[in-house]
């Protein structure tokens, strides 16, 4: 396992995602209600809550695929709701997006997928693009005849893979990644976390990060947020969390999987 | 066969105890074990008691996990045939309107993604126009011609077995020529377009919503209506009237081919005919709709992928419904063309 040491909490860090009071509902049904939450730059945020709790909401909320209903998001200390169209484009240059499946463009391959991002908003000579392109591909542990390859042609540890880097294309500022290691074996799972861990400190990139692997949460995560009841039960090290009384935390963090990543983990 | 079994043990009971002894059995599966303990529990009820006896280890932790008990049905709201029917017919009215007012508003969309592109040229992406023209219309050439020929001869055939009998033969070539020329090489193409296209259109735009392609795209501040729909509307647009055109021209051969053979037409007055049958704005009338199939079959094959959810089953759904909308949408738009023209004489 690597050793990541965990840098200490400084509370007046840069905040580069601000939700405060954020409330989604679908129909008459409430999944966030008030719900506040930081993320400071460069730390790895592990973001967990259990099942249909509303994980991929908020996350998707912050990107602007989920209309919210009440509350504030500022991102990069710009207030989502008041961008115009063109700002809005420069901020979406400044974030990657790993989703769960990868959502890799199937008619593309890895390659074009990458460059998709670049084509849009960098005017570089093709030699440039396919240069960056392969050392994206590169950077995240691809073999290089992956890149002409089509999605359907790969792994699931590789689309992983392909897509972090795609989402990598613009040297993005932050990174959301939706369950990044669900899927993967356990061996692929943490190289998968030294791969984003490693990324993290090269790039200084700030990882939001929802999952629900507890050796990710170990091994690479600064914070953890635990979300319940549409809001956000404790937040911290991992260490608060294990002091939390919450009983869903309590459950979690101490279960007989969470003691046997401990073992192995911290 | 173990249900009936264990009945006609429960039935000839008549003992105040009965032991089941499971000293012989081999195997036991839930199903058994379920069937026993229902039995002991059914017999328990009769005021006749019932144990085991003799159970292994193994078969009696299965019999403890699979203890008898009462499951509580799912309580499933009651209501009449009747109401039911009412309630389709009220949701699928209420689901045409809501179709039309989404289409009206897609189409706002659509032209204001248009309007961005005009204004801002770069954004247009030619290379995806010139994709989609070739799979619309270049790869349709084929197909479009034979049935168009085809059916230019089917019509001409018939056509010249009505009319022998006035001693009309020679007025085969207006009938053919008209109308082919107004309704039938459009309907033809449009439907053949709706079919090959239009599926298309919704089967990638769904499949691509299903893969979460679509939120990728937003969150990379592409706009879809701008990279996926725009060219494939376009390349429609400009795709069914050069289609329609070459159907009219397949259509009008395979008429005049049958008219030769059938009717002893020969070519020399098939065509000559024809030039005094058909005028520039029987041919326009054709043309001039030919977009607006176009925009309506669009229009629905993106609304229909767009509404596609997670379940391969909701995305057969919506490509069926995709055709079957577009072609009946193309059939309704094209009776209002018919009275609009013959409103305005043209």
């Amino acid at each position: 396992m690597l050793d990541r040491v965990h840098p200490p909490i400084d509370r007046n860090r840069e905040v580069v995602i601000r939700v405060r009071g954020v409330e989604v509902g679908f129909g008459e049904k409430t999944i966030l209600r008030g719900l506040d939450l930081d993320v400071y730059r460069g730390e790895i945020l592990g973001f967990v809550g259990a099942s249909g709790q509303g994980k991929s909401v908020l996350t998707r909320t912050i990107l602007g695929l989920v209309p919210k209903r009440a509350g504030t998001i500022e991102v990069l200390g710009q207030n989502l709701d008041e961008l115009s169209p063109s700002e809005r484009r420069l901020l979406e240059r400044r974030w990657g997006v790993l989703f769960q499946q990868g959502a890799l463009f199937s008619a593309l391959t890895v390659k074009q997928n990458v460059q998709v991002p670049m084509r849009e908003y960098l005017h570089l000579s093709e030699r440039l693009l396919d240069e960056l392109a392969m050392l994206k591909i590169e950077m995240v542990g691809l073999k290089p005849d992956a890149a002409d390859k089509l999605p359907s042609e790969l792994s699931g540890g590789m689309i992983k893979r392909a897509a972090l880097a795609r989402a990598l294309a613009l040297d993005p500022d932050i990174v959301f990644l939706d369950e990044p290691t669900s899927g993967l074996d356990p061996i692929g799972a943490g190289e998968f976390d030294e791969l984003i861990a490693t990324l993290q400190r090269t790039l200084g990139l700030t990882v939001f990060m929802v999952t629900h692997d507890l050796d990710s949460l170990y091994t690479v995560c600064d914070r953890i947020a635990a979300l319940g009841e549409g809001k956000i039960l404790a937040e911290g090290p991992i260490e608060t969390l294990l002091e939390s009384d919450n009983p869903w935390i309590r459950s979690y963090f101490h279960g007989k999987r969470a003691r046997a990543a401990m073992a192995s983990g911290a | 066969m173990v249900e009936s079994l264990a009945a006609e043990i429960a039935a000839e009971a008549d003992q105040s105890h009965m032991i089941l002894d499971l000293a012989q059995v081999r195997r036991l599966d839930t199903l058994g074990a379920w069937v026993l303990d229902r039995t002991r529990h059914e017999l328990g009820s009769r005021d006749l008691g019932a144990d085991f006896a003799n159970a292994s280890q193994e078969q009696q932790i299965l019999l403890d996990e699979v203890a008898y008990r009462g499951f509580q049905e799912q309580a499933k709201p009651r209501r009449s045939k009747a109401v039911d029917f009412l309630v389709d017919v009220g949701q699928s009215v209420a689901g045409a309107g809501r179709d039309l007012v989404d289409g009206i508003a897609f189409l706002g969309e659509l032209v204001s993604a248009l309007i961005r592109v005009v204004v801002n040229p770069r954004r247009f992406r030619g290379t995806a126009v010139i994709n989609q023209l070739e799979q619309i219309a270049y790869r349709g050439v084929p197909i479009i011609v034979l049935i168009s020929f085809l059916v230019g001869c089917i019509v001409a055939q018939q056509g010249i077995f009505q009319l022998v009998r006035f001693g009309a033969t020679p007025f085969v070539v207006d009938l053919i020529g008209i109308l082919i020329l107004r309704e039938l090489a459009l309907l033809l193409t449009s439907i053949m377009v709706a079919g090959r296209s239009g599926s298309a259109f919704t089967a990638e735009i769904g499949s691509m919503k299903m893969r979460e392609e679509i939120d990728a795209l937003r969150v990379m501040g592409l706009d879809p209506i701008e990279v996926l729909i725009v060219p494939r509307v376009l390349a429609l647009v400009i795709g069914l009237p050069l289609l329609t055109f070459i159907s009219s021209i397949a259509a009008l051969s395979g008429g005049g081919v049958t008219a030769w053979l059938y009717g002893d037409v020969s070519p020399d007055v098939f065509l000559s005919r024809l030039r005094a049958a058909v005028s520039f704005n029987t041919f326009m009338v054709g043309m001039i709709k030919a977009p607006f199939m176009a925009l309506v079959i669009g229009i629905i094959a993106t609304l229909e992928g767009l509404a596609v959810q997670g379940s391969a089953e909701s995305l057969g759904r919506h490509v069926t419904s995709s055709v079957v909308k577009s072609i009946f949408m193309v059939i309704v738009l094209d009776g209002l063309f018919a009275m609009f023209f013959a409103a305005i004489r043209y």
